[in-house]
This record gives C-alpha cells, sequence and structure tokens, in this order.
C-alpha cells in the first residue's frame, strides 16, 4: 500500500512547481504589459481552451486519486470490508480511554477503529515518530466516528487529538500506544 | 516641507478634509477603521507565531487560544468587512451615478462594526473566551472551561457586526433599486439584474446594471445569509449562557453536534467560498477596468460566471466535512469534491478574464493598483487550488486540521490574494476620496508591495512545509518538533508587519496628521453628492 509520506511527497513536488511556474508567469506578465508595443486582442478560442482545461483538472484531480489512494476507497466502502482487528476508544474530559495500554497490530492488518466521544468534538490521529502523520479523523459526540486503516509497515504510533477542544485538550497525546509488528 | 509640517499637514499641504463630502468622510472613516482592525490583526498574529516557536514566551496557552479565536473575527469583520463595505457604499452609487440610499444607515453599519469588533474582541481578551470561530458544539456553551459572562459580551459583539451587516445588506440593494428624488424614474426589474435574474440591457447594448455592481449584488446575497445564520447560531448560544447564569444546565445533547457543524460550516463557507470570491472578482474586474479604461475581456462569461458562483456557494459546505465519518459519503463526494471543484473553474474564470482585459490594453504603466492588483490575482491562483487539493477525500485525510490548510489556502488567500485586491482598491481610490492628495512616498509604496507580498507568500509556505511534516494547526508543540519551520514563518510574518507600518505611514505623511483627524469631523457639505461639484 502507498503510504502517505509518499503521497504527501508527491504533493509537495506537484505544488512546488506549481507555485514557481504561477510566479514565473506572473513576473513575464508584469513585465510584458508594461513594455511598449501594439496590443494583440485574444482570441475567444485561447479563452475556451483554458475554460476545458479547468473542468478536465477539476474533475480528474478526483478520480486519480480515487484510483491512486487506497485509503480513499477502503474509506468509502468501509462498512463492507472485513476488518481484522477492532478497536473501541471513548473519550471524555479530554482523556482518552483505550481498551488497551498499547494497541498492537500485526503487520498488514486491516483494523478498524471506532472512537466516541461524551461531551466534546475531538480529534483522533496517528503520528510516526518523526511527527508526521499517518491519519486523522473528526470525533463528534453522539455520533460513531469509524476509520478503516491497513497497517502494511512495521511501526510505532502517537495518538493525537486532531482537533481543538478548548485550552484543555492541549495536551491529548498518547505517546507510543499503537505498535506495529 | 519639514517633516514636521508634512506630518501635521501632509504631502504639500493638499489634503483639505474641509473639502470633503460626507461621501468621502464616510468611505475614508470605513477605511480608516479596517486599516486599524488589520493591524490588530497582524500585531495578533505575529504575537500568535511567537508563541508557536516559543511557547509560554509571551503567554500561556488560555491566551493563546483566546487570541486565536478573535484573531481571524478581527481580521475578517473589523478590517475586511469594514474596507469592503466602505468601498462598495461609495463604488455602488458611483457606478450607479446616484447618491446612496441612505448615509445615515451607512454610518450605524461602520459604528456597529467597529463597536462590536472592539466588544467581541476585548471580551475574548478579559475572559479568555476561546471557543474558535468553528464554534464546534457544544465547545461554545462549555462553561467548564469559558467565562458565561465573557461569552456573552463576545456573542453581543459579534451580533453588533451582523447588525451593521443588515444594515449594509438593505442599503445596497435599495441603492440598487431605488430612484432618488427628482430623477427619472428608474426602469423595473435593476435588482433581478443585478442578481441574475434578467436580462436588462440599454438601448446600446451594454449591460443595464454594471458587471462589477452585479458581483456587489450576488456577494450581497451570500452576506445577507450569512448574517442570518451567524446570528441565529449566535442566538442559539445565548440561550445555553442565559440559562447558565440563571443556575440552569441545559442539556448540550438536545443540539445534534453533526448538524449543527454542518448548519454553521453551511453558513461559514457563504463568506469563505461565496462573497469573498464573488466580491474579489468583481473587484478584479472594476479595477481591470478603471486601470485599462477597456470593457471586460469575454463579460458575458464573467458576469455568468458570478452567478455560477453564487449558487456554487451554497452547495460546497461539505468539504469541511471530509473528515467526519458520520457525514453522508454522498455529501462529502458530491458537496465537498465534485462542487467544489467549480471554484477551481468559476476562479480560474475570473483570473483569466482579468489578465485578458489587462493584456488587451499593453502597454500599461506599473502603477501601484496594478501591482497590487497582480499581486491579489497570484494569491488566488496559489491558494484556490490549495483548497481543492484539501477538498479531496484521499488528501484531507492526511491533510485536515494541519498547518497546509490555514498556511498556503487561508492566509495566502486572504493576506495575498483579498488584501492585496483590497489595497489595489484603496490606492485606486485615495486620489479620488481624497480630492487629489498626493502620495508621499513611492519608494515606501514599492517597499509595501514586495514586502507584503514575499512576507504572505512566506509565511503561508512554512506553515504549509510544516504541515505536510505532520504540524496540526490550533496546536502546541511544546518540545520544538517544528521549530524551525515557526521561526521561518514568523520571520515572513514579520514583513508583513512592516509593510503595514510602511503603508500606515505613507498614508499619515499624505494626508498629515490634521487631515486623519479631520476625516473624522462632521462634513460641512451638506449634499449627497459622492464627490464635490
Amino acid at each position: 500500500m502507498i503510504d502517505t509520506t509518499t503521497v504527501l511527497a508527491g504533493q509537495t513536488i506537484a505544488y512546488t512547481l506549481y507555485v514557481i511556474v504561477i510566479l514565473l508567469l506572473m513576473g513575464w506578465f508584469g513585465y510584458q504589459i508594461t513594455r511598449k508595443g501594439k496590443s494583440e486582442g485574444i482570441k475567444p478560442a485561447l479563452f475556451y481552451s483554458f475554460v476545458g482545461f479547468l473542468v478536465v483538472l477539476g474533475v480528474s484531480l478526483h478520480i486519480v486519486t480515487h484510483e491512486t489512494i487506497p485509503w480513499k476507497p477502503i474509506d468509502l466502502n468501509r462498512d463492507k470490508i472485513a476488518h481484522d482487528k477492532l478497536f473501541e476508544i471513548s473519550i471524555k474530559d479530554h482523556q482518552y480511554k483505550l481498551p488497551a495500554d498499547t494497541l498492537k497490530i500485526d503487520q498488514n492488518d486491516m483494523v478498524l477503529f471506532k472512537v466516541t466521544s461524551e461531551d466534546l468534538t475531538y480529534g483522533f490521529g496517528l503520528f510516526r515518530q518523526d511527527n508526521s502523520m499517518l491519519f486523522q479523523m473528526q470525533v463528534i459526540p453522539g455520533h460513531m466516528n469509524d476509520i478503516l486503516w491497513k497497517f502494511d509497515k512495521p511501526q510505532v504510533y502517537t495518538i493525537r487529538s486532531t482537533e481543538y477542544s478548548g485550552w484543555k485538550g492541549s495536551n491529548m497525546i498518547l505517546k507510543d500506544v499503537v505498535v506495529v509488528k | 516641507m519639514s517633516f514636521i509640517n508634512t506630518f501635521m499637514n501632509g504631502e504639500q499641504g493638499l489634503f483639505k478634509p474641509v473639502n470633503l463630502t460626507p461621501m468621502q468622510k464616510l468611505t475614508l472613516r470605513f477605511v480608516v477603521v479596517g486599516l486599524f482592525y488589520y493591524l490588530f490583526a497582524v500585531v495578533e498574529g505575529m504575537l500568535m507565531r511567537i508563541h508557536l516557536a516559543a511557547p509560554g514566551a509571551l503567554m500561556d496557552d488560555k491566551q493563546f487560544f483566546a487570541i486565536m479565536t478573535a484573531h481571524p473575527l478581527v481580521g475578517i469583520f473589523g478590517s475586511s468587512y469594514s474596507i469592503v463595505f466602505g468601498a462598495f457604499l461609495f463604488l455602488v452609487p458611483f457606478l450607479m451615478k446616484k447618491p446612496l440610499w441612505s448615509i445615515k444607515l451607512a454610518n450605524w453599519t461602520l459604528w456597529l462594526v467597529a463597536i462590536g469588533t472592539f466588544t467581541f474582541w476585548f471580551a475574548g481578551f478579559l475572559s479568555h473566551y476561546s471557543p474558535l470561530y468553528t464554534l464546534y458544539w457544544p465547545l461554545p456553551a462549555d462553561f467548564t472551561q469559558f467565562s458565561v459572562v465573557g461569552g456573552i459580551f463576545f456573542v453581543l459583539g459579534i451580533a453588533l457586526v451582523m447588525v451593521g451587516t443588515l444594515f449594509f445588506v438593505l442599503n445596497i440593494f435599495k441603492t440598487i433599486a431605488y430612484t432618488p428624488e427628482g430623477s427619472e424614474k428608474q426602469i423595473k426589474g435593476v435588482l433581478a439584474s443585478a442578481l441574475g435574474f434578467r436580462r436588462l440591457k440599454n438601448a446600446d447594448g451594454t449591460n443595464v446594471v454594471s458587471t462589477p455592481v452585479a458581483a456587489i449584488a450576488r456577494g450581497t446575497v451570500d452576506t445577507m445569509l450569512n448574517a442570518g445564520i451567524i446570528t441565529f447560531t449566535g442566538v442559539l448560544i445565548l440561550v445555553y449562557m442565559v440559562a447558565a447564569l440563571l443556575g440552569h444546565d441545559l442539556k448540550h445533547s438536545a443540539v445534534d453536534a453533526l448538524l449543527y457543524k454542518n448548519w454553521f460550516w453551511w453558513g461559514l463557507d457563504l463568506i469563505a467560498d461565496g462573497l469573498v470570491l464573488i466580491f474579489v472578482a468583481g473587484t478584479w474586474y472594476l479595477l481591470a477596468s478603471l486601470i485599462t479604461g477597456k470593457k471586460i475581456f469575454m463579460e458575458k462569461w464573467a458576469r455568468a460566471a458570478l452567478l455560477v458562483e453564487m449558487i456554487v456557494s451554497w452547495f460546497v459546505w461539505s468539504h469541511h466535512l471530509m473528515s467526519d465519518q458520520a457525514q453522508p459519503a454522498f455529501l462529502k463526494i458530491f458537496s465537498g469534491e465534485m462542487l467544489t471543484a467549480f471554484e477551481l473553474i468559476t476562479q480560474g474564470l475570473a483570473f483569466f478574464i482579468t489578465l485578458a482585459t489587462l493584456w488587451q490594453a499593453r502597454p500599461l504603466q506599473m502603477s501601484n493598483p496594478l501591482k497590487f492588483l497582480l499581486g491579489g490575482l497570484t494569491g488566488f491562483a496559489l491558494a484556490v487550488p490549495a483548497g481543492i487539493m484539501q477538498a479531496d477525500l484521499g488528501l484531507n485525510r492526511i491533510l485536515h486540521n494541519t498547518q497546509w490548510i490555514v498556511g498556503p489556502h487561508v492566509h495566502v488567500a486572504i493576506l495575498v490574494g483579498l488584501t492585496m485586491t483590497l489595497y489595489s482598491a484603496i490606492y485606486f481610490l485615495f486620489p479620488i476620496l481624497t480630492n487629489g492628495a498626493k502620495l508621499y512616498s513611492q519608494k515606501l509604496a514599492n517597499f509595501h508591495f514586495w514586502a507584503h507580498l514575499l512576507g504572505g507568500i512566506g509565511m503561508g509556505a512554512f506553515m504549509g512545509m510544516a504541515g505536510l511534516k505532520g504540524m496540526l494547526r490550533r496546536s502546541v508543540y511544546f518540545n520544538g518538533e517544528f521549530n524551525l519551520y515557526m521561526i521561518l514563518a514568523a520571520l515572513a510574518g514579520s514583513l508583513l508587519l512592516f509593510a503595514f507600518l510602511a503603508f500606515f505611514f505613507n498614508i499619515v505623511m499624505s494626508l498629515g496628521l490634521k487631515g486623519v483627524i479631520g476625516i473624522f469631523t462632521p462634513s460641512e457639505k451638506k449634499t449627497k453628492d459622492l464627490l464635490p461639484s
């Protein structure tokens, strides 16, 4: 399974290139419009081509990610996919309540996390030891919040709330409590 | 002319407040209030940047989150709303060649927004009421963390701003629709035409309602709907607060948190994805046509895109709930992904049309309005695709609530895209509103441009890099995990502060201290005309 770091590296490269192109384009444009010379009209065909490009870009982004980012179809079909392990977690008074001190996962397990809140809106995210994010979801009170994830690498993860729940929520961190072997 | 003399009387003593019409004074007051609150927001931003790089050095977390709650509201309502309202209350009558429907109501708008902003800021500052602008239920009514009294004053401050906003809405719609006393009766359906529901043409084939006025009218629809949502939400929170004051603890679960979140984001997106984009596109068209003196390129498409943008803005809220697993998948895909992608198209069209309008008129002189307009276009060209990326179910799973959202998307859109567009309008309107006052220093204006552009893009970029490495927004890291990025973001942010100080100094030196004070004294001219005859 493609790792989230790979996707983020791809995004970093793509967006950085895009930023460079836009800055160069705007710099070139700013220079050109001040230069002397006869003004030429812009053909409508260029405009319509640009509209077509935007439409294709807007639609294709989501199709491409659906086909290349594995957790997207897993998430949309999670009620139909069997899980190897289930962890039920609850949150109250800015405290996570885990089913065990350490959540042990076997490599390649498909794991379902069901998280409930008894009071506020919180977040539930898993983070690597270098602080990068594996995934996150919101935890809304009064609703079941579940996420299905395939762990295909041995790794240790920290649970951290990814949503602001007041100043008391600053320390909602459980260090190295998810272990994949 | 000595420095002191210029400081007191302005550049060459050209600015004479005594010659200003009530409308000119009103507009300038809006701008001054807006700039004052912009300074507030920038200083708050810098304090937060310092806390993120060195937690506890200046303040504790309670104070930090209270600032974080007030900061976007001061920036949006106190600064952007003031400048935008002031500019549009002047421009709509200016473009329609008739007086504003009610100067008195516009004055109410000004002071309600100004006083309301100070009220909620001060309430937050004193009481540390900090449920953030997101107000995720039941956080705003969690009185184990927040003061009830502080919260009540906070909500009342917001309510004052909303009343002022509704007065603005009424004034804009009435100004478009009414026939001034003594004038020939205006043809029917002008407001419907402005909103896009009728096509009204003059005998020469031009639109009865110009495209910028149509943009203002359509953005004002979203402004009105948003004010209604925020007011309703405020009343709901107030019910819980008053009950708590009277010793009753109302059940939080009586309000469904997910339904509330949908309701809230539906309303809030009318600002972020509605009026901001529509107003900005309209301002780009106006500035491009004023700078070039030419018709807007592909004007029919521009008008159509404005209407599409207004309608699209009513249906895109679900992109804020992509990480909410209880949110129906249909809404995530249809509203969150597909309809949100329309914003790439509508904003892309506005970008292209504005550039094409400028291109067809070249050669142009690189004036201050033009360079800031190009800066504004650059900001949205960078920020909109960043937003479209995070509005994807796959990417949102690893981007939601990270610094990516608030850096390359939110701050680049607001600081570079929106603010530079507003600066362009301010530089353009400056000689019109001041009856020909001269700018004190072009060098300072150039510094303002470059420091703001590089500071805004730089801050957004370093925040984005931290976000891609896993740094969350609305979170404090106590072990220096992302210090390098936060220090770099703070340095870039300080450029924004210096840019504003240069601009502020330039404006004060242009108008003179006496001139700035004179803006706030009553006008001696008893006229509804916009400019002196």
